[in-house]
């Protein structure tokens, strides 16, 4: 019993290794995975809201990173920072404490591929655990250079 | 009207006119997108080894300029590869450049003390992503030739095979 239970131990601690412990963001981020399909929109889709001239505008927040907010970023978003980390996610709640829980809000990162955003998954998972009722993702499939800023989208750069 | 004058620009247009060209073309060029043919932007930054990399010093060297960050997990999974390429094709003239785009300094330092590479690590900036046509979705890598012309743009992940075949490709090209 004693060497099986050393022996899951060991395993674990080779996993733990290789799968994070390099970088907390990334050994215990939310996935994207976890966001309900009901909750996603289509980068056109939205694009598309915000092109409507009398359509209500939602809170939009980029909850990647600076560097890429800085280069380009959705016109009128606001920059919170990575969810994925300590610092983001204060910054995210920071931001949430000035809101109604009924304010709608679009969150947003691209940083990397969906299935690997350390951010995205983590930021709705806040915002849920807040109590927020109306919050959409934007879908980016690759990254926001090529599903925003190469389709066309309004896009706006500076920090 | 062939021989006639154009009339003169007053002073402070004619002052203006050559730093507004500047900006136009400065402006024009962060937005531009570089793909193949285009000349590699240079760059001078510190390495985390504390050595000065300039990017036109590798002329004459096969360059694969990797921006990466210590929070995105495929390019974390792509830095062994990375490393190993660097071991076996140095020799015949390839260098790996990495370019962090962590928004500061502290996690790459982290990360570097626990997985060292085979090769220099600059942080890149904002301006540098720019100057790259934007680099706004991890991981990406640019190949550049010999002469500094960019090769081919690797964006995202799974283009392992395909960036090794440009490598080697690159490498038995006649100089």
């Amino acid at each position: 019993m004693y060497i099986r239970t050393r022996a899951i131990c060991a395993m674990l601690a080779v996993i733990s290794t290789f799968t994070g412990t390099c970088n907390p963001a990334l050994a215990d981020h939310k996935p994207a995975a976890s966001i309900p399909a009901s909750a996603l929109v289509q980068p056109a889709e939205f694009a598309a809201t915000l092109a409507a001239p009398h359509a209500p505008r939602p809170l939009i927040l980029q909850v990647g990173f600076r560097k890429a907010y800085e280069q380009a970023h959705i016109l009128g978003s606001e920059y919170v920072g990575p969810a994925s980390d300590e610092e983001g996610s204060a910054a995210l709640r920071q931001r949430a404490a000035r809101l109604s829980k009924d304010d709608a809000i679009v969150i947003y990162c691209g940083c990397c591929p969906w299935s690997r955003c350390p951010n995205i998954g983590a930021a709705y998972d806040t915002l849920q655990q807040l109590g927020f009722k109306n919050v959409k993702v934007i879908y980016i499939a690759e990254d926001f250079g090529t599903n925003w800023v190469d389709a066309g989208f309004p896009t706006a750069k500076g920090s | 009207m062939r021989g006639s004058r154009r009339p003169r620009a007053p002073d402070t247009v004619r002052r203006l006119r050559l730093p507004a060209c500047t900006l136009a073309l400065l402006l024009a060029g962060t937005v531009r997108a570089i793909g193949p043919g285009d000349a590699a932007p240079n760059f001078a930054l510190e390495d985390f080894d504390g050595h000065a990399l300039r990017l036109a010093d590798f002329r004459g060297r096969l360059v694969l300029l990797n921006f990466w960050a210590s929070w995105c997990g495929p390019c974390i999974e792509e830095m062994p590869h990375l490393s190993a390429w660097q071991r076996t094709y140095g020799s015949a003239g390839l260098q790996v450049i990495g370019v962090s785009m962590d928004d500061d300094a502290a996690p790459v330092k982290k990360f570097l003390a626990r997985h060292g590479v085979d090769y220099p690590i600059v942080l890149g900036d904002a301006q540098l992503g720019e100057r790259y046509g934007g680099i706004l979705g991890l991981p990406q890598s640019f190949l550049i030739d010999r002469r500094g012309l960019v090769v081919a743009r690797y964006k995202g992940e799974t283009q392992l095979p395909r960036i090794e075949a440009a490598i080697k490709s690159q490498l038995r090209a006649p100089r």
